[in-house]
């Protein structure tokens, strides 16, 4: 019965193993066969990333015992493709599109796979079924349905994979703006891409961290002698171990490495110590060894509370991180001028970004140097934050960016990186920080909970005269990009809207919570929520159309900002608008005046349907004075191909397409012949951080411009060589047409050499400048904008909500890479479904409620409402060919559009999401009696 | 520390039950993995010395008509339960809660068997079984025994197992004319994947009227409810508004709801009950019509 070896086949070879106790099977192939296409995204039988196909049937590796699989044959996405052929389906992720952070793709595709093998013509409703627990967090779920769909057809035909039906850019481009692969697609397809947690050095350290356990609490005591003397611990550390400062943070320094005897816990995350180990077990093992007593402090939970006299100071400056103020104008003027005064308040819960990937770090010592591999969004500031904390100097620092299953905002921050390199530095030996998603969840920063107070003045037409808005901001334990994240909220708080007078007046507090910081939409999908759902509720208190009210009011041309900006051009508001209402007539084939109205299901009456609107802008850049800049470096190798460089960051957004396609516009060369490195410290300038929708700006702008540095160098050159006016010379298909002459890029680049010029160009692009909140001058470089449309469906018997259809036009100025953008679109909706009606991020005094994938529930398949994308571009002249920031905007209006259309289908206004089926159903209820 | 020690993989129930008595404790079985590994790698079930893997059971595995019952052993998947058309002839409500569990990785990997003994009282393969009038056979070293459905219950997440006992089946009644059952429940959009509420019906018809009826609700007490009284109030009466109206407020003087702090009040499992029960005899008298 007991078994002292298995043998099982795995992409058709045969392997016979000594049994190991406790081993999964994911462990199995990850760990000892090294195939490490298998991803691990939550441990506990939620995401689908793990899933393998064992004798035939799509299961979990993650949870399904490694000996179970003896005399049992295995495909992993390794087995897929066929000497060097890509299978069908992988051809069709990568050219539909489906493939973002590339982390969850390969268990959607072997679950496709899986459906496949039984079934050669499913219906949509078929691959819905059969991908309802395999959770992708870029979302681009739509996508991956149709490459299924092309998979199959082309399995079915034995015919090549269909194109995708995705219009091109209407601004024209030879490369930007059309349809082009992302260049590690197929690395994400094959299962050879390589996320940090894939790497594996010999020697190697696992980690381990002790966290407070506690949110509120001065530490008494601490005793490590136990667990150092653990047989396989190699060290633990404790504040008092670190050699240079015990702190870091983003942008205020206020996060201890480790908390020490005698300091304050802060939240239920904070490091007291911690191990290595020769193997993970052990390292978490010795956890348990390490003795922490604490002098427990009464908890603050909520900003509003956190601002109330007498309560416990959480940081040295108080709780109060910013009080951050707009003043245009005097609302009370404007107030007076108003027919209608409407106030409500509104509450928005902490979300998780929920990427997919769980952190990761490994720090390698190398000489006098330490190495550090992790998936980061601003690694630059990682290199900076490490080296505080060893005592070094930067430059002995190198980060070494890894691909990242999603970010949204979440990697921003430290996770692992000093945990890691501290280790390192004292065992000499590299050492791997994994987070399982229980500690993801506790430790890294959320989306900032508020509290949002919106009082509107219009008059009878609908013209606004006034608004006056008061956030309250739950930046938790430590400010991470808390004063950022919450200006932003502030200063679109107003909305999208020219208004006369405004004033805004944002707490951002610290509490016993979580940090609060980065996350797409960044403090602007919780102002919007509130806006927005003021705006419905004013039109109905008026009597007017949601749309003609929004219409009437939009920020144009010409127009002034809550912060004073005259925007001068690319505002595509309007035509967002319009075109959503026209396409909402069309798909819904109701009239205007009917799109707002309840439409019961004839045959099915209890289920009431309705459309919802609203609008959002989102600004591009960091803008508010900060000097907005990246570099990237063009270089043109001795094989005719060229690089393109920048620190900047891959999440999954696409980046690496926008530089590829840009570099190649400029160069006139096939986007193929440019290879796109990104995120290392030491061979990549520096890109800046990757927030704020800012990188096809910048670094879009940055490789552009140095791109086009080189091309004037290169004509240059051959203009002296061949003695012809610069003008002649002619860039086509990659190669150089002078004088009659055609050069490849080989002899272009033995030209460059022998004339004594290197082909090689370092641009450092510095955005327009701009002026701080209260100061001045223009904010932003440019506003992106959008409107959408929702439908909904809800069941009046029990409150359940279903969204149907999202309308969803987005003013992107120049949709460089319309693929990328098409998944964005996508992703954005599909996350703001998930913050309307799933997502709730939930602590109870301090401690996280929601500690576990199973219980911070994120959209699926099966959520994912019929997708109707419009491209609105209205360029910013600034921007590269026009382009401004996507990555955000996509989202901000749909979480308000969703709830718009639920009071539209039962009269039910929700001014607090996530929206409670339970309550809807009160509130219906109480209406019907 | 790893979360089990040794494996075993018996080949037959007597193996399994030997193994279970005989191996270094604690030593206890694992089918499908799916609530077990995740209770062992969340710290809710402390590590074991000792899995018995009882999915190499060519008898657990077993799906077919035995003695003018039908058989589902209890390795069976629930992928398999949902595929097969013996059960979806003889227990709709099955097929319907079955095949509402996990997606299809968990579906082929999750067992019939474990759904049971894991006893959670809204579990939707238990509730979708209870409704049939199921009977389980259990194996032990002093040999086998039959137990009706219910009687395996305990308390929440407490089986009436012995530790060295097994489920190697489920016995349901094969369906005849004027016969059918249904499931249905209701989820909530955040949090875990337990419904908020599940509920299984079977009836039997004879013209316009009711001649019996089974219902099973979950969660309403500590273990899978049986609606004895709102059945009992069903047989003999005419399928009509008034019966089911009647039946609605038999089943609420009888369940008893409870609050489940950030999922459900009991309230609201009040208001869902109402509808579900209305759902579930519908479709199966509209099951129990067809033939
Ligand atoms: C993502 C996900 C979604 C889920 N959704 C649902 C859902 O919607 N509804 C639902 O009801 N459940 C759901 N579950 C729970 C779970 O899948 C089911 O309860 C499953 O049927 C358990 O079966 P198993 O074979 O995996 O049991 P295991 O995990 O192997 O075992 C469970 C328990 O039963 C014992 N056991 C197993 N077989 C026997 C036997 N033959 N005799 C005696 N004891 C035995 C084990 O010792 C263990 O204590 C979900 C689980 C996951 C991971
Ligand atoms: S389901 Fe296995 S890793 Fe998430
Ligand atoms: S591509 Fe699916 S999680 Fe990123």
């Amino acid at each position: 019965m007991k078994k002292t070896h298995l043998t099982l086949t795995v992409n058709g070879q045969t392997y016979t193993l000594p049994t190991l106790p406790g081993e999964t099977l994911a462990d199995l192939l990850r760990k000892r066969l090294r195939l490490t296409g298998t991803k691990i995204g939550c441990n506990e039988a939620e995401c689908g990333a793990c899933t393998v196909i064992m004798e035939g049937e799509p299961v979990l590796s993650c949870s399904t015992p490694a000996e179970r699989a003896d005399g049992k044959t295995i495909v992993t996405i390794e087995g897929l493709a066929q000497q060097g052929a890509l299978h069908p389906l992988q051809e069709a992720f990568v050219k539909h599109g489906a493939v973002q952070c590339g982390f969850c793709i390969p268990g959607q595709i072997m679950t496709a796979y899986g459906l496949l093998s039984r079934n050669l013509n499913p219906t949509s409703a078929e691959i819905r079924h059969a991908l309802k627990d395999t959770i992708c967090r870029c979302a681009g779920y739509p996508t991956i349905e149709q490459a299924i769909l092309a998979a199959a057809k082309a399995i079915r035909t034995g015919q090549p994979v269909e194109e995708p039906e995705i219009p091109a850019s209407v601004r024209g481009g030879r490369f930007i703006g059309q349809i082009h692969v992302r260049p590690d697609g197929i690395e994400k397809v094959t299962g050879k891409a390589i996320y940090t947690d894939d790497l594996y050095f010999e020697n190697m350290l696992y980690a381990a961290v002790k966290r407070a356990g506690v949110p509120h609490a001065f530490v008494r005591h601490i005793d490590v002698s136990k667990a150092r003397q653990m047989p396989g611990v190699a060290a633990v550390l404790t504040a008092a171990e670190v050699p240079g400062q015990n702190i870091h943070g983003l942008v205020t320094l206020d996060w201890p490495v480790m908390v020490g005897v005698g300091e304050r816990v802060r939240y239920v995350g904070d490091a007291i110590a911690i191990v290595a180990a020769e193997t993970q077990e052990i390292a978490k093992a010795a956890l348990d060894l390490i003795e922490v007593e604490f002098d427990p402090q009464p908890v603050i939970c909520t900003a509003i509370q956190a601002r109330q006299e007498g309560v416990p100071q959480l940081h040295p400056k108080g709780n109060l991180l910013k009080h951050i103020k707009v003043r245009k104008g005097d609302p009370q003027i404007g107030f007076g001028e108003a027919d209608v005064v409407l106030e409500h308040t509104f509450h928005t819960p902490p979300h998780d970004h929920l990427f997919i990937e769980p952190e990761c770090s490994i720090a390698v010592p190398e000489g006098e140097r330490m190495l550090i591999y992790v998936g980061s969004q601003i690694p630059y500031q990682d290199r900076s934050q490490v080296a505080r904390a060893l005592g070094w100097e930067e430059s002995r620092v190198r980060v070494i960016g890894q691909l990242m299953g999603g970010g949204f905002g979440g990697k921003e921050d430290i996770a692992g990186q000093i945990h890691a390199a501290l280790l390192a530095n004292a065992t000499g030996r590299p050492v791997k920080l994994l987070f399982d998603r229980h500690e993801s969840l506790l430790v890294h920063p959320k989306r900032h909970a508020t509290q949002i107070t919106v009082k509107i003045g219009a008059k009878q037409d609908g013209t606004l005269t006034a608004i006056q808005t008061e956030l309250y901001g739950d930046t938790g334990a430590y400010a991470s990009l808390g004063e950022k994240v919450l200006t932003r909220a502030t200063t679109h708080s107003a909305g999208p809207y020219l208004v006369p007078h405004v004033h805004a007046d944002c707490y951002a507090m610290y509490t016993n919570n979580p940090p609060a910081g980065a996350f797409r939409g960044f403090g602007v999908l919780q102002s919007a929520f509130a806006i927005e759902s003021a705006m419905d509720m004013l039109a109905e208190r008026l009597g007017l159309d949601p749309i003609e009210l929004r219409r009437k009011n939009a920020l144009r041309p010409n127009t002034e900002t809550s912060t004073g900006q005259v925007l001068r051009e690319s505002v595509g508001l309007v035509e967002c608008i319009d075109r959503v209402t026209e396409a909402m007539c069309q798909v819904s084939r109701l009239p205007r005046q009917a799109l707002f109205q309840a439409r019961p299901v004839a045959g099915a009456e209890h289920l009431v349907r309705a459309w919802g609107f609203a609008v959002g802008f989102k600004n591009t850049g960091l803008g508010g004075g900060a000097d907005d800049c990246a570099g990237a470096e063009v270089e043109l190798y001795e094989n005719g191909s060229f690089e393109v460089r920048s620190s900047s960051a891959e999440l999954g957004q696409g980046l690496v397409t926008v530089m590829r396609l840009v570099v190649a516009e400029e160069l006139c060369l096939p986007p193929e012949q440019v290879k796109v490195l990104v995120m290392d410290t030491d061979l990549t300038p520096n890109g800046g951080p990757t927030t704020a929708s800012r990188q096809t700006y910048v670094t879009g702008n940055a490789s552009r411009l140095a791109a086009r540095t080189l091309r004037e160098a290169i004509i240059a050159t051959l203009a002296e060589r061949y003695d012809q006016a610069p003008e002649t010379i002619r860039f086509e298909n990659g190669q150089v047409h002078v004088n009659g002459h055609v050069l490849t890029m080989q002899q272009v680049y033995q030209e460059m050499k022998a004339a004594g010029k290197e082909p090689r160009v370092l641009y450092d692009y510095h955005a327009p400048a701009t002026a701080p909140l209260g100061m001045p001058g223009d904010m932003h470089v440019a506003f992106s904008f959008a409107a959408q449309a929702a439908e909904v469906e809800v069941n009046t018997l029990t409150g359940e909500v279903r969204v149907l259809r999202v309308i969803a036009a987005n003013d992107v100025g120049h949709a460089i890479n319309p693929l990328g953008l098409r998944g964005q679109i996508e992703g954005g909706v599909v996350m703001g479904v998930g913050h309307a009606l799933l997502e709730n991020f939930i602590t109870e005094n301090g401690y996280v409620v929601t500690d576990r994938m199973a219980r911070y529930r994120v959209p699926s398949i099966v959520h994912t409402p019929e997708i109707i994308p419009i491209v609105v571009e209205d360029p910013v002249s600034t921007g590269p060919y026009g382009a401004k920031g996507v990555g955000e905007i996509v989202l901000i209006p749909t979480p308000p559009a969703i709830t718009n259309a639920i009071y539209h289908a039962v009269g039910v206004r929700f001014d607090r999401l996530p929206v409670d089926q339970e309550q809807l159903l009160w509130e219906i209820t109480k209406r019907q009696a | 520390m790893t979360l089990w020690k040794e494996y075993l993989h018996p080949q037959s129930v007597q193996q399994a039950v030997e193994a279970l008595a005989f191996s270094p404790a604690p030593a206890i079985p694992i089918a499908g993995g799916t609530d077990l590994m995740l209770d062992l790698q969340q710290g809710h079930h402390p590590p074991v010395h000792t899995l018995v893997d009882l999915t190499g059971i060519p008898e657990l595995q077993a799906l077919e008509i035995r003695n003018e019952r039908l058989f589902i052993g209890a390795g069976v998947p629930h992928h398999r339960i949902v595929e097969s058309s013996l059960v979806r002839q003889h227990a709709a409500s099955l097929v319907e809660s079955c095949g509402l569990i996990g997606g299809p990785q968990v579906r082929n990997a999750a067992t019939l068997g474990g759904n049971v003994a894991h006893a959670l009282p809204a579990a939707d393969g238990t509730i979708g079984l209870l409704a049939l009038n199921a009977e389980a056979e259990i194996a032990s070293l002093a040999g086998r025994r039959l137990l009706p459905l219910h009687e395996l219950f305990a308390g929440p997440g407490k089986s009436t197992l012995a530790h060295d006992e097994i489920i190697v089946g489920f016995y349901i009644p094969l369906r005849k004319p004027g016969q059918g059952s249904a499931f249905c429940r209701v989820m909530r959009a955040q949090g875990i994947a337990l419904p908020i509420l599940n509920l299984a019906v079977w009836l039997e018809r004879q013209d316009e009227i009711i001649r019996a009826a089974r219902i099973a609700v979950g969660p309403a007490g500590p273990t899978p409810f049986r609606a004895l009284q709102t059945s009992a109030y069903l047989t003999g009466k005419p399928f009509c508004e008034e019966t089911i109206l009647g039946a609605q407020q038999a089943l609420l003087a009888e369940a008893q709801f409870r609050t489940s702090p950030a999922r459900a009040t009991a309230e609201y499992r009040r208001k869902l009950v109402v509808v579900l029960l209305k759902t579930a005899l519908l479709s199966a008298w509209h099951r129990a019509s067809e033939q």
